[in-house]
């Protein structure tokens, strides 16, 4: 057992004193302002997940919510710490799918690292990698069904080669050349796939969680069986529309899951100061929902746990909060330095380890893959996107282009371009 | 055709459009069982049932969003924001969201959303319930901005904004709601024997960007929308002036050709709105028309407006421009 004084109910979040007063003072009254549980310097101490496989049920995926309570404060894990899947989450998946996951989640990561040099050569203006949460989106991206409309938050890149976005698509659109489906119009790595049924991704924070609620009360008033999905940060908890979205889902019961991937981290801000609440799930609760929250590393328990509120919601039993236990591994994009607010070696302690290196070493004992396979999976993936991001910039580059002609700055402002914006047109090209 | 106030104009449009269309859905605050605080929706829902038009929780950040979400997804939702004023908590979702969407996606996704919200003064509504926030929205591109005047013109341009699959946000001047406010508070208008009260029973479309002339002269342009119209209309009828008014109807994009050609006619032109004159959008009519319009001009361009305050209570017909104030601007205008 760890040691007692990060004993707690969220092993991410340290010791925090949640009673106000100080000796000595006269008065009880002072702010309260938390802080992360290390900053540069400290040496990292997390807790071990004290939950293990096998701890928690699964209910019926049409069980009241308040079965779901102690999932809500616990944490759903399959893969023990030995590599082993155990315990009735394990989603019995076959080798074939397993080794499908490791590629998905190795070409995530290899493109992140690609995409990150060609940002540091100056070939992409910006690049926000998700290295560490792989898990989060190849497993809901795999467990999901085609025809499910999803509305990611910016880290969830995984998502889109899950659905098979080619490679070569998502790189013009980092570089915003002409084969950039969004033409040169959004940040690297904001993507939308219609073909994909993957929702346009925004900046500002948060927005598609009601977005993605309405989408689903949509589904639910044309009588259809696909689900809504939608991930957010647990930073962005702390906005009006995370709440907006959980409360018209639980009034209006449509099929969404939503995902709250609590990777630490918002920026600098720890997510100490994004709630006082110990767990993001456990909100759930008060909306009449259930509320679990998962090991966002163990690709299997979010396989599982992604399938059994995707299950509850084509089978009537409305919405499910999913709460992603993770670290990002990476500063928050390429305009971040980390090392500033914390400990460069917090990510390698955390306890939910390496989503990657997990995975592999559950099929290497189930003696379905060997070191030699992971290393190959990895050159090859490497090779491959080098050779990719070559062609991508051969269809345009960011200083150099060729970039679609400037005067369809115009294009898509309205569905016809209207008489004002044809004079502004003129005016440009003139 | 039938004999219509704005509101069962209003009423009618969104009938005529559950009836044809089954994508469309109607929800905001009060809009279900009750019919809406000012009744536009009364009898919809028992009429089209409660998963088409339907009550929501007080948060209109939550129902427009919600709605963005259901128009990804296929459908043609009618948000009402019971009260323009309490449109800002949807701000963010209607101005980076809603408005950018088609364009951020390259024209992959579009949400054809009109967001219904009674606005202007005229009713004691005092700060909170009697804004004019237009000119926050014609100031972002992408959105279509709708104040109609009178019940034809708000059942036609309804309809067509709620066809259009390009957002409309969708002003109703709520002094015009039960009758043509002319600028005296002591009467009690009606809209019965007003030509604008003769409403098609079913469907029918009033063209978006299209202004129209109200009265016709050759001496001076007055260019209004909302509740104005009506005041400038009764200063102008009561004077021995011979005016064009020109009411807007779709604020952006703008119907520049019909304001223009006018004050080409008369050369000089003057510019009424109940909101704020600071970056109000007579502001940006009248730089359009100065950019148009220079070398017609005889007189500088006159702006009445309310003024740049809070929107009063007990001082509410100091506030808002006047018979009076209007037909100073027209002597000042004319004599210059």
């Amino acid at each position: 057992m760890a040691d007692s004084k990060y004993r707690v109910e969220n092993p991410e979040g340290g010791e925090q004193k949640r009673v106000a007063g100080r000796a000595g003072r006269e008065s009880a009254s002072f702010l309260h302002v938390p802080d992360a549980p290390h900053r540069p310097g400290d040496e990292p101490r997390f807790a071990r997940f004290t939950q293990q496989p096998g701890d928690l049920s699964r209910p019926d995926p049409l069980a009241h919510y308040e079965q779901l309570r102690p999932h809500a404060t616990g944490l759903v894990r399959v893969l023990n710490d030995d590599g082993q899947a155990a315990g009735p989450w394990d989603p019995k998946l076959s080798p074939a799918e397993l080794r499908t996951a490791l590629m998905i989640m190795v070409h995530t990561r290899q493109l992140d690292r690609r995409m990150l040099t060609m940002q540091r050569q100056g070939r992409l203006s910006f690049y926000l990698e998700s290295t560490g949460e792989e898990a989060v989106a190849a497993g809901a991206g795999m467990a999901l069904l085609p025809d499910d409309l999803l509305f990611p938050s910016y880290r969830q890149q995984g998502l889109f080669l899950a659905r098979g976005m080619p490679l070569l698509d998502m790189m013009c659109q980092c570089i915003g050349n002409r084969s950039d489906n969004s033409k040169g119009r959004q940040m690297p790595v904001h993507y939308s796939w219609r073909k994909g049924n993957l929702v346009s991704i925004s900046s500002p924070v948060g927005t598609q969680f009601p977005q993605a609620v309405g989408a689903a009360m949509a589904t639910a008033y044309r009588g259809e069986s696909h689900v809504v999905a939608t991930w957010i940060g647990e930073g962005t908890t702390a906005q009006g529309d995370f709440h907006y979205a959980l409360n018209f889902a639980s009034v209006y019961m449509p099929p969404v899951l939503m995902h709250i991937v609590n990777n630490q981290w918002a920026i600098s801000t720890h997510r100490n100061l994004s709630t006082g609440g110990k767990s993001f799930a456990a909100r759930a609760d008060a909306y009449g929902m259930p509320g679990i929250r998962v090991d966002g590393n163990d690709f299997l328990a979010v396989h599982a746990v992604t399938q059994w509120a995707a299950d509850r919601a084509r089978q009537g039993g409305g919405p499910t909060l999913i709460e992603l236990l993770t670290y990002r591994a990476g500063a928050h994009s390429t305009s971040d330095d980390p090392s500033r607010y914390r400990p460069s070696d917090e990510g390698r302690l955390w306890p939910g380890g390496d989503p990657i290196a997990r995975l592999a070493q559950h099929l290497v004992e189930l003696g379905e893959w060997s070191d030699e396979k992971q290393q190959e999976l990895e050159h090859k993936a490497e090779r491959m996107i080098a050779q990719t991001y070559k062609q991508a910039e051969k269809v345009g580059s960011l200083a150099d282009g060729p970039h679609d002609p400037p005067e369809t700055i115009f294009d898509d402002v309205y569905q016809n371009l209207p008489e004002h914006l044809q004079r502004q047109r003129d005016e440009l090209g003139g | 055709m039938a004999t219509m106030n704005m509101i069962q104009a209003v009423n009618s449009a969104l009938d005529v459009m559950l009836e044809r269309d089954g994508n469309v859905c109607v929800f905001g605050e009060d809009v279900g069982y009750f019919g809406g605080v000012f009744r536009a929706t009364e009898g919809l829902q028992k009429k089209h049932g409660t998963h088409r038009v339907f009550d929501t929780p007080l948060a209109e950040g939550g129902i427009v969003a919600t709605a963005i979400g259901m128009g990804i997804n296929g459908l043609r939702p009618v948000p009402e924001v019971q009260f323009a004023d309490y449109i800002y908590p949807a701000f963010d979702q209607i101005t980076n969201e809603l408005a950018k969407l088609r364009y951020r996606s390259g024209g992959e996704w579009f949400a054809p959303l009109t967001v219904r919200a009674p606005c202007g003064g005229g009713i004691r509504g005092a700060l909170y319930h009697s804004q004019s926030p237009e000119a926050y929205f014609t100031h972002t591109a992408g959105l279509t901005v709708v104040m109609p005047s009178n019940p034809v013109d708000a059942k036609g341009l309804l309809i067509s904004s709620i066809e259009s699959d390009d957002p409309v946000m969708f002003f109703e001047p709520k002094r015009l709601y039960r009758g043509p406010f002319d600028g005296d508070p002591h009467k009690v208008p009606s809209w019965q024997g007003h030509p604008g009260s003769d409403v098609p029973v079913g469907h029918f479309r009033t063209p978006l960007s299209k202004a129209v002339l109200v009265r016709e002269g050759d001496a001076v342009t007055v260019v209004s929308w909302g509740t104005m119209v009506h005041v400038v209309r009764s200063v102008i009828d009561s004077s021995d002036v011979s005016a064009d008014l020109i009411d807007l109807r779709t604020l952006v994009p703008m119907d520049l050709e019909t304001v223009a050609a006018s004050v080409r006619k008369t050369g000089r032109c003057i510019v009424v709105h109940e909101a704020p004159r600071t970056g109000g959008f007579g502001a940006e009519v009248v730089a359009l028309l100065q950019e148009e319009c220079f070398w017609h001009l005889e007189a500088p361009i006159a702006r009445v407006t309310g003024w740049d305050t809070p929107f009063p209570h007990a001082l509410e017909w100091d506030y808002m421009p006047s018979r009076k104030r209007i037909a100073d601007a027209l002597t000042r205008v004319m004599e210059a």
